[in-house]
């Protein structure tokens, strides 16, 4: 007896430490299997998506590819022209890149900034070794562009590494010559509606997918098994189909000379010569889209209406509601998760479409995914296409997290 | 949902209407998926309709858009259809199965790559004992939420960086991180509702940990594994976005030789090569769901 009640506390020590070390083993044994994907994930996603956002703030190209000039003109006060140390500084920077033949790239940097600015910096950086002091008379003399504070203005806004020009010009800003930031021109406003018209066209899509879906996932749900079971083929071929696939199929339908104007002009609706014009504008994509994102709808719609019990409907009835009350009142709120997580998902998907918008988008029809392509393969502005890049994500973590909330991502049916 | 005796006429007419309305999407989602079909057996270089078709004339349909998808790029275009210099040529020089090579060629690397890793994440993901398992999950499936675009952008500078722009090597990785999610997702629903006392049976019987995996643990998850596997290998095969930004002509896939056929010239070679395609979804569609029931089947969960 004497001999238990003095070794318990010391056995239950030893079973507790067991424990923890057994709980400590089996939470490492299950970090290990995670880690490969994770450093997976890790590099080749979270790490550049970084970079990617580095980008957007820091841009060091200028500073480092003229260092004496970025000096001189952290000292300007962005009046009248720039001292002559600064004159100086640009005609050694320049005769250094004229000796490594680096000039171009310091040329298409500032061209970014100041459009035609290209030229300027290539002709002066050709001249640079035959200049002599003072040169702020030889340079001005030599090349009128210098003359125009602005050209200044605009290496002092670069001499910045970091620097929030990307996002001011992502939201239609920009640094102002006297270095004031102000909106650009109405007429020149580029990215504040593309954003909006991003925003708007993944709206009305979630709304059509949300009218169209609501009621076939109702219908599914309440159908028996053997039918529902075929006619969720019917759902889920086009979720399995090729996106491009389903994209040409919209082309070929939409065209002027497609199945449904020809349709059209067949059964005498519209004249041969009032065509539709259904693609290649924002209608197109609207369509497209909406065909392309409304499975994502439908499945977790099914899936959250088949754990509605039918009898908290007959219920209801035999109470009296009618049927629309007993729809509203009872068998709605039971699907809003279903509903959350349905919008969320196509919501999310849309902003960041991409094909679809530039095949059948034409002008009308493209959104901000396109024009961050444009800045990376065409105008290789790098840094406002990360702004936009940073913006877009920012949007969609958000919904992302809000998705969360609502649902357990890994519960979402695929197949 | 069946209309019952004493409904009113405006119910009966509702229910009719519902119906109707349902139907109708469902045709939306499929017709213009299947419109393709016929059309891509037209005779005329159109992407309509013509009256010879409607009218069921024999002369108005052709395979002349399947033949084109062997012989564009041919070398020698004049060689007869089918004999063996046909056909070395063919395979040397075709532009389309140029492309075919390239897209299994990828996405078998990137299924491969995705299937390990994502197979190992969803065990360990699917232990009590993991800590932080929501947001580990939420990370680990962030790849496909973040518009592909973006993702894209960040590889594109990455891969630069280190040398691998413009690789086949670089484009696998691509795909895979895009397709283990789903791998991540499939094998995490196969491993949800699993009995863990048949792992203590197994223990107690004094089976070592890996007899345990491969007898056990393994053949419950399979289902699982195999339709992330095609979910990765459906994600890769149909992916192009990357495709533009982080390969070269040389690595060109199918999607990317359809995006540049859409946008220069639509040929309805293009349809051929969509047919195909959506003949291939329908089989992929097949394999999934008789997979996904047997693996109900095994888990014990009554099958829908």
């Amino acid at each position: 007896m004497g001999e238990v009640s003095h070794s318990a506390p010391e056995g239950r020590d030893l079973l507790k430490r067991q424990l923890g070390l057994a709980l400590r083993r089996q939470k490492l044994r299950a970090l290990l299997l995670v880690v490969p994907l994770l450093l997976f994930v890790t590099a080749t996603f979270i790490y550049p998506i970084g970079g990617l956002l580095t980008r957007s703030a820091y841009a060091p190209e200028f500073s480092e590819g003229m260092p004496r000039t970025a000096a001189a003109l952290s000292e300007w006060d962005r009046t009248g022209l720039p001292p002559e140390s600064a004159w100086e500084a640009l005609v050694l920077d320049l005769q250094d890149h004229n000796r490594q033949g680096t000039a171009g790239k310091i040329a298409a940097t500032l061209n970014v900034e100041l459009p035609g600015a290209r030229s300027l910096i290539i002709k002066t950086a050709r001249l640079a070794p035959r200049l002599t002091p003072p040169y702020r008379t030889s340079l001005a003399a030599a090349e009128d562009g210098w003359k125009n504070p602005v050209a200044w203005a605009a290496m002092k806004t670069l001499a910045n590494s970091f620097t929030d020009r990307f996002y001011l010009a992502a939201v239609d800003h920009r640094i102002d010559a006297d270095g004031s930031v102000v909106a650009q021109p109405s007429g020149r406003q580029i990215y504040v509606p593309l954003f909006v018209r991003t925003f708007a066209i993944g709206g009305l899509v979630t709304l059509c997918c949300l009218l169209l879906g609501f009621p076939v996932a109702y219908w599914l749900s309440v159908l028996p098994m053997r039918y529902s079971n075929l006619l969720m083929i019917m759902v889920l071929l086009p979720f399995w189909t090729s996106l491009l696939v389903r994209t040409t199929a919209w082309i070929v339908l939409l065209q002027d000379r497609g199945v449904i104007n020809s349709l059209l002009v067949w059964t005498g609706l519209i004249h041969d010569e009032g065509r539709l014009r259904l693609i290649f504008n924002s209608t197109g994509t609207v369509i497209a889209m909406t065909h392309i994102l409304l499975p994502f709808m439908i499945l977790p719609l099914y899936s959250v209406m088949k754990t509605v019990p039918p009898t908290y409907m007959r219920a209801a009835r035999s109470l009296g509601a009618n049927q629309f009350t007993a729809f509203v009142r009872i068998y709605l709120p039971q699907t809003k998760a279903g509903v959350a997580a349905g919008c969320l998902l196509v919501f999310i998907l849309s902003l960041g479409y991409y094909i679809t918008p530039a095949l059948v988008g034409g002008e009308s029809g493209t959104l901000i995914s396109n024009m961050i392509a444009y800045h990376i393969q065409k105008s290789l502005n790098w840094g406002l296409a990360a702004a936009l890049s940073a913006l877009l994500l920012a949007s969609v973590l958000l919904l992302y997290w809000a998705y969360n909330r609502l649902a357990q991502v890994d519960g979402l049916k695929l197949g | 949902m069946s209309l019952p005796t004493y409904a009113q006429n405006w119910e009966r007419a509702w229910y009719y209407a519902f119906r109707a309305f349902c139907i109708l999407v469902l045709l939306f989602l499929v017709l213009p998926i299947l419109v393709i079909i016929p059309l891509s057996f037209n005779a005329e270089p159109y992407f309509t309709f013509t009256d010879g078709m409607l009218r069921l004339d024999p002369t108005a349909f052709s395979t002349r858009w399947y033949l084109d998808i062997f012989e564009n790029g041919m070398s020698n275009p004049a060689l007869p259809a089918g004999s063996w210099e046909w056909l070395a040529d063919v395979w040397q020089n075709g532009q389309w199965i140029h492309s075919a090579k390239n897209s299994i060629l990828i996405a078998t690397g990137a299924t491969i790559l995705a299937t390990i890793l994502g197979t190992l994440a969803a065990l360990g993901l699917s232990q009590p004992a993991m800590p932080a398992g929501r947001l580990i999950t939420a990370l680990l499936i962030s790849p496909i939420i973040v518009p592909i675009i973006v993702t894209s952008a960040s590889l594109v500078f990455l891969l630069a960086k280190v040398g691998l722009a413009n690789t086949y090597f670089g484009i696998i990785l691509a795909h895979a991180l895009l397709g283990a999610p789903f791998v991540v997702i499939t094998v995490t629903a196969s491993m949800s509702g699993f009995d863990r006392s048949l792992i203590r049976a197994g223990q107690m019987l004094g089976a070592p940990s890996h007899v345990i995996f491969l007898k056990i643990i393994m053949p419950l998850i399979l289902p699982g594994v195999i339709s992330g596997a095609l979910f990765a290998f459906g994600t890769s095969f149909d992916e192009v976005v990357a495709v533009i930004f982080l390969t070269d002509y040389e690595q060109r896939t199918i999607p990317r030789q359809m995006w540049a056929g859409i946008r220069e010239q639509i040929s309805p070679t293009i349809l051929a090569i969509a047919t195909i395609l959506v003949v291939l979804s329908i089989a992929l569609l097949t394999v999934v769901e008789l997979l996904r029931r047997r693996s109900e089947r095994l888990r014990g969960v009554k099958p829908s």
